[in-house]
């Protein structure tokens, strides 16, 4: 028997489908969302290869109605992957395409208290994307380009467009693209500790999502929260792999039936 | 229901086309937030009946009660003393504040970081389309927040019979004065408005019709203890809403007879959602019709809402008038006395208010408590940290939640209600 998770998430949608016995996970796939969505997911699900299926991420209710799905948040998902690869983990911070998320977990795993970011998508991997397309560098470079910059600029404003405008000014000032890269990776940093800060203080804590592959924000939070964090090895894969263990869940516990 | 309020409408200076507008919007709205609710008691057939003719057959009420010389008095807010306005044989009415309408006209006089529910009211009068506002033979603003104080200064501009009332900001004897004297003053302008000198007999008269709409209320909110839950909370809210609107006499006895099918149903253990569903008690800003987005989100997400801690809901109905006062002194003293325990949060400090959230929380049987922040409400927004602590110092889980009246965060405020209620279960 095999339980899947799969997180739709505003730029891309995970898989994850796990061994139901031992626990261990077959396989993953990821794929770009796009425009469409909805047959992404028919893609990333075909061939059909699992027995149940939980979805998670903005795109879950999508999935929950057109794949007999059951549907568990963002939230739940990151509690439940995190604690699995860190069983030790008392909070979480997750940072993904249009959502920043911090979670606090108690003794036993469960959600204690969480906070998201709002209506905007300043601080967030959108943000940063948008970022390096203006500096013309591949996201996937972004965070060492930053990384190569001198600290000491700051770019104060969280809206992407007044950060972009603010940045075009340090560019016509003369200064580094690479130093105001840092900056704006230090903004996103330095909104996300503090909405952090809010909720959980506790450590370990597991930094997760897609912009946790962005080694300058893993640096620079380590850094303003003074300690080490725990990075698994597919951050972006966190919320399908809570997903699948709250199918495995439901599927021990009887309720094989994937549909809620 | 158009056509035959039509001329009614055309004559209280409507604008026509854009009340249209509103009315399917609000009759869209209602058809897929209320009515496709089920197993909702039989007797909401009433309230439906109400909403669906709140600019009609009710307007038409005041209309033909105002031929015969009886005033109509609106208000924004429950520290206007309905008494006092029974008393002189009048109607009071709330005003609408609970959508966005004419946004662009209002961003015109006011500030874009002005609460939604100002800007509504605003909304409401230059898109001239709140035959309320429109029948008032006087419009009562009142100093709660600076939001409201300040714009009241403008609506003045907009508005022919602006009566503004003074209020304290804290529970103490100074602040009691000022509470007494501007009801004493208040009295007078009914009197003038009305024609009428109110006697004691008047006054008891006033405070009895309250009391009854107040106790009937008492009543349903008991009911709401009960698991499974007799009636969803959109509805309870509903009916809170109406409180506002409609006759009381006939509300009163439309709120009891739909509480004797409560009582039926709990006996049956009938509810409206299956035993053991997550129950939220909702504690913030008021909400005013429309403005059931938030309601709408957290009973679609698996919970129901078993208490509101807000001004349209137990904040505003909660305590009767003393009526066994002789003389006008007494019956006064005790529209006073009633009026100075509500726990605004235009008051500071307001420990009342946290005590009572936590009061709520244990009466209703709830396990989590959402707090409803309306964006730019500064005491609400504020106050809600000390909410927050004050509950999670019990251990009470507690979700604060900040949003207005568009519709652009829902699926943000989806996730994050969605997720606290996995947390309750």
């Amino acid at each position: 028997m095999q339980a899947a998770g799969i997180d739709v998430g505003s730029r891309t949608i995970k898989l994850v489908v796990l061994d139901v016995t031992s626990g261990d996970i077959v396989s993953y796939r990821r794929t770009e969302t796009t425009f469409n969505p909805h047959e992404q997911c028919q893609r990333i699900l075909s061939p059909r290869q699992w027995d149940a299926l939980v979805a998670t991420g903005y795109g879950r209710k999508l999935v929950q109605e057109n794949f007999e799905a059951h549907a568990i948040t963002e939230i739940q998902a990151h509690a439940l992957g995190a604690r699995k690869m860190f069983p030790q983990c008392k909070a979480i911070l997750d940072i993904g395409g249009q959502d920043t998320k911090a979670i606090a977990l108690d003794e036993r795993g469960k959600v204690r208290k969480f906070e998201m970011n709002d209506r905007c998508a300043a601080g967030t991997g959108k943000f940063l994307e948008f970022m390096a397309t203006s500096f013309q560098v591949p996201i996937e470079r972004f965070g060492d380009f930053a990384l190569s910059g001198n600290a000491g600029l700051t770019i104060n404003s969280m809206c992407t467009v007044f950060a972009e405008a603010e940045a075009t000014s340090l560019m016509a000032r003369g200064h580094n693209p690479q130093d105001i890269a840092l900056a704006l990776h230090l903004s996103v940093v330095k909104r996300s500790v503090s909405m952090l800060k809010r909720v959980a203080t506790e450590s370990p804590l597991v930094f997760s999502g897609g912009v946790a592959r962005n080694r300058c924000v893993a640096t620079l939070v380590a850094k303003e929260l003074n300690s080490t964090i725990l990075i698994p090895p597919e951050p972006d894969l966190i919320g399908a792999l809570g997903a699948a263990l709250h199918c495995r869940q439901r599927m021990l516990s009887g309720d094989s039936r994937a549909q809620s | 229901m158009s056509a035959a309020y039509e001329s009614m409408w055309k004559d209280l200076g409507l604008d026509l086309a854009a009340h249209d507008v509103l009315l399917q919007v609000l009759g869209n709205a209602y058809r897929d937030i209320f009515l496709s609710q089920k197993d909702r008691p039989g007797g909401m057939d009433y309230f439906n009946f109400v909403m669906s003719e709140v600019h009609g057959l009710r307007i038409k009420e005041l209309l033909e009660s105002k031929k015969k010389g009886k005033k109509v008095i609106g208000s924004f807010c429950v520290f206007v003393p309905e008494e006092i306005v029974r008393a002189a044989d009048a109607t009071l009415v709330g005003l609408c504040t609970g959508a966005d309408f004419a946004t662009d006209e209002v961003d015109k006089i006011l500030p874009r970081n002005t609460c939604s529910l100002i800007k509504s009211a605003f909304g409401f009068k230059l898109g001239k389309v709140c035959p309320y506002i429109e029948s008032a033979d006087m419009i009562v603003g009142e100093n709660t927040c600076d939001g409201k104080k300040k714009s009241y200064e403008v609506l003045n501009t907009l508005v022919p019979h602006l009566y503004v009332m003074d209020l304290p900001q804290t529970k103490s004897a100074e602040g009691r004065a000022v509470l007494k004297s501007e009801y004493y003053r208040f009295k007078e302008a009914v009197e003038g408005l009305c024609g009428v000198r109110i006697d004691a007999a008047m006054l008891k008269k006033g405070i009895d019709i309250v009391n009854a709409k107040r106790k009937a209320i008492h009543r349903l909110s008991k009911l709401r203890k009960a698991d499974p839950a007799p009636i969803s909370g959109l509805d309870a809210l509903l009916i809170n809403q109406v409180y506002f609107y409609d006759d009381p006499a006939r509300f009163t006895e439309s709120v009891n007879k739909i509480c004797d099918e409560l009582e039926q149903r709990i006996k049956e253990k009938k509810g409206v959602f299956p035993q053991g569903t997550p129950r939220i008690l909702l504690s913030g800003c008021p909400m005013a019709v429309p403005n059931w987005k938030l309601p709408w989100i957290i009973e679609t997400s698996g919970a129901v809402i078993v208490g509101e801690e807000s001004c349209v809901g137990e904040r505003g109905t909660r305590n009767l008038t003393d009526n066994s006062g002789q003389t006008v002194e007494e019956l006064m003293d005790a529209i006073v006395e009633r009026h100075f325990q509500i726990d605004c949060a235009i008051f500071t400090p307001n420990p009342d208010r946290l005590n009572h959230v936590k009061e709520m929380y244990r009466e209703y049987n709830a396990n989590g408590v959402i707090h409803y922040g309306l964006q730019f409400c500064q005491p609400y927004q504020i106050e809600s940290y000390s909410v927050e602590k004050a509950l999670e110092g019990e251990h009470i889980p507690t979700l604060r939640v900040d949003t207005d009246y568009s519709m652009e965060d829902v699926e943000q405020l989806k996730t994050r209600v969605e997720a606290f209620i996995e947390r309750l279960k």
